[in-house]
């Protein structure tokens, strides 16, 4: 039995100060049902919620979700993996599926980053590596990916140009998505003056916080048709996991999580690398898209850098990715963000990207990290 | 010497392996090494992760080992902001096991990935309460 994706919706992501946390996932939801034909809250099953919860106010977001989405009285749970929370949540959904447990889920990926105060924010920022034995050096985010960087940088020869370059790409097709946090086209010069962060990522090496939803409607291979023209199929699906600590990884170039989801998604559905015409890598950091370019296998590993500063990564290149302007212009609302790279990923194979759209996209692939690289699912979708 | 008081903020009060902290007070730099199956680990471990004994003994550590890679924060995060700019660094020590710190008494161009550094155990002199931790210097 196969799993398709017959319903996806996208709310748009920034500094949504105009709505809470069930008024985000509502808009997300509402469009994923219009995107469906024929399908109604009714003929779903179940309602997974992909999040991080630290975040939000509202505790235990599934239920008060579920009711505000008038899904009550289906099963709700969340799943939890940092930034990957949304894969997450379509993993379990495609477990469902599989299993015969139920015909039809919905998996919302939501995130209400900006209602916490900056010292809040501050405060969980201090804590997201392994907080006995490095937070307590004031390690931050930007910090892990930056060591990530310099050594890339050390080993390879990976420039802050290349990385300015990957920046600049990523903005140049925000500006086409009018889901994006930040819809303007940046210059290369602009990203290199741009104040450091953590040596050597500065501001434009980084993706931002920001609130968002996004919903996906999966249900299983003979119901797909009734509930779309176009089914997109789950070919493969890969996650593994690694440690958080930085004290524990063995390859400072490399993200052993996604090197393994990556070969175990590709076994599955039978294709290679290069089979894949369009990708949403994540791109939390524009070192982190160099890297994952290298561990889902576009290129050998060390020469990322020299394919972003190529343009191989744009549409028309080798390798199109994150052509939806990626974590970096889109934003990042860490639950949402898994479920928003498959909306994109499924509208490419489909052909429904409009001007975005990479010819020929019937292989597309997500990578989707959660924290530093604790865990990561690679999915692979056909037509 | 309770876990408490080791690190700018401590965030772990408690741990099966709360006596690094006494040893890092007197002076020495202390990993784990499990009674079973001899296996070290750095940072020290309650609970083997080759045998999965609980048994283990803390054992110094050489405080020496090789930059592997290193950043310095701009933007730090809460309870940091008086230190920052500070240059973190990633630490392989010569017996095994990694460690985190940042650098102090070392210039900046002299922070090089490959370098030879010792890992030297400090205190707070700044700060009322004791607060214990340990620095990266230029061998």
């Amino acid at each position: 039995m196969k799993v398709g994706i017959v319903g996806v919706g996208h709310g748009k992501f920034g500094r949504r100060s105009d709505a809470t946390v069930q008024e985000l996932a509502f808009e997300a939801f509402k469009a994923a049902l219009e995107d469906t034909k024929n399908l109604e809250r009714k003929d779903i099953d179940a309602v997974i919620i992909g999040s991080s919860p630290e975040y939000h106010k509202q505790r235990s977001i599934p239920g008060v979700i579920t009711e505000y989405i008038g899904m009550n009285d289906k099963p709700t749970w969340l799943t939890e993996a940092a930034c990957a929370s949304a894969s997450a949540a379509l993993m379990s959904a495609y477990m469902a599926i599989k299993s015969g447990l139920h015909d039809t889920v919905l998996v919302l990926g939501v995130q209400k980053m900006t209602e916490l105060n900056t010292a809040e924010i501050q405060s969980l920022m201090g804590r997201v590596g392994d907080v006995q034995w490095e937070s307590i050096f004031g390690t931050t985010f930007p910090g892990y990916y930056a060591m990530y960087a310099a050594k890339h940088m050390n080993v390879y020869g990976t420039t802050p140009k290349q990385m300015a370059k990957t920046a600049v790409k990523s903005h140049h097709y925000g500006a086409m998505n009018p889901y994006a946090m930040f819809q303007k086209e940046i210059t290369i010069e602009k990203a290199l003056a741009s104040p450091m962060v953590a040596d050597p990522l500065r501001v434009y090496d980084c993706c931002a916080n920001a609130d968002g939803a996004a919903a996906l409607i999966l249900t299983k291979d003979d119901l797909a048709k009734e509930f779309h023209e176009t089914p997109v199929w789950i070919e493969g699906t890969g996650s593994a996991s690694a440690p958080i600590s930085v004290l524990r990884r063995p390859d400072m170039t490399s993200i052993p999580s996604a090197v393994a989801a990556a070969k175990q998604a590709y076994k599955m559905a039978g294709v290679k690398a290069g089979d894949v015409k369009v990708a949403d890598v994540h791109d939390c950091f524009t070192i982190a898209e160099i890297i994952a370019l290298e561990d889902v296998g576009f290129v050998k590993k060390g020469e990322g850098g020299k394919f972003e500063e190529e343009g191989q990564t744009y549409i028309g290149g080798k390798h199109p990715v994150n052509v939806d302007g990626g974590l970096k212009s889109k934003g990042h609302p860490v639950g949402a963000t898994g479920a928003s790279q498959t909306v994109e990923i499924v509208k490419q194979v489909r052909g429904e990207a409009g001007k975005r759209q990479v010819e020929g996209a019937d292989i597309g692939l997500t990578h989707n990290v959660g924290g530093i690289g604790q865990y990561c699912f690679v999915n692979i979708y056909g037509r | 010497m309770p876990f408490r008081y080791f690190g700018k903020i401590n965030y772990t009060p408690y741990t099966k392996v709360a006596e690094f902290a006494d040893e890092l007070h007197k002076g020495n730099l202390v990993g784990s090494k499990c009674n079973d199956c001899g296996e070290k680990s750095f940072p020290p471990r309650a609970d083997c992760a080759n045998c999965m004994s609980g048994d283990f003994k803390l054992v110094k550590v050489k405080p020496n080992g090789t930059l592997v890679t290193f950043t310095t924060i701009h933007s730090p995060p809460d309870g940091f902001e008086d230190i920052a700019p500070y240059t973190l660094g990633l630490v392989d020590l010569e017996e095994g096991g990694r460690l985190l710190s940042w650098f102090e008494n070392t210039e900046p161009e002299d922070i090089k990935i490959g370098m030879k550094v010792k890992v030297i155990p400090k205190i707070f002199e700044e700060i009322e309460e004791i607060k214990l931790y340990y620095a990266l210097e230029k061998e």
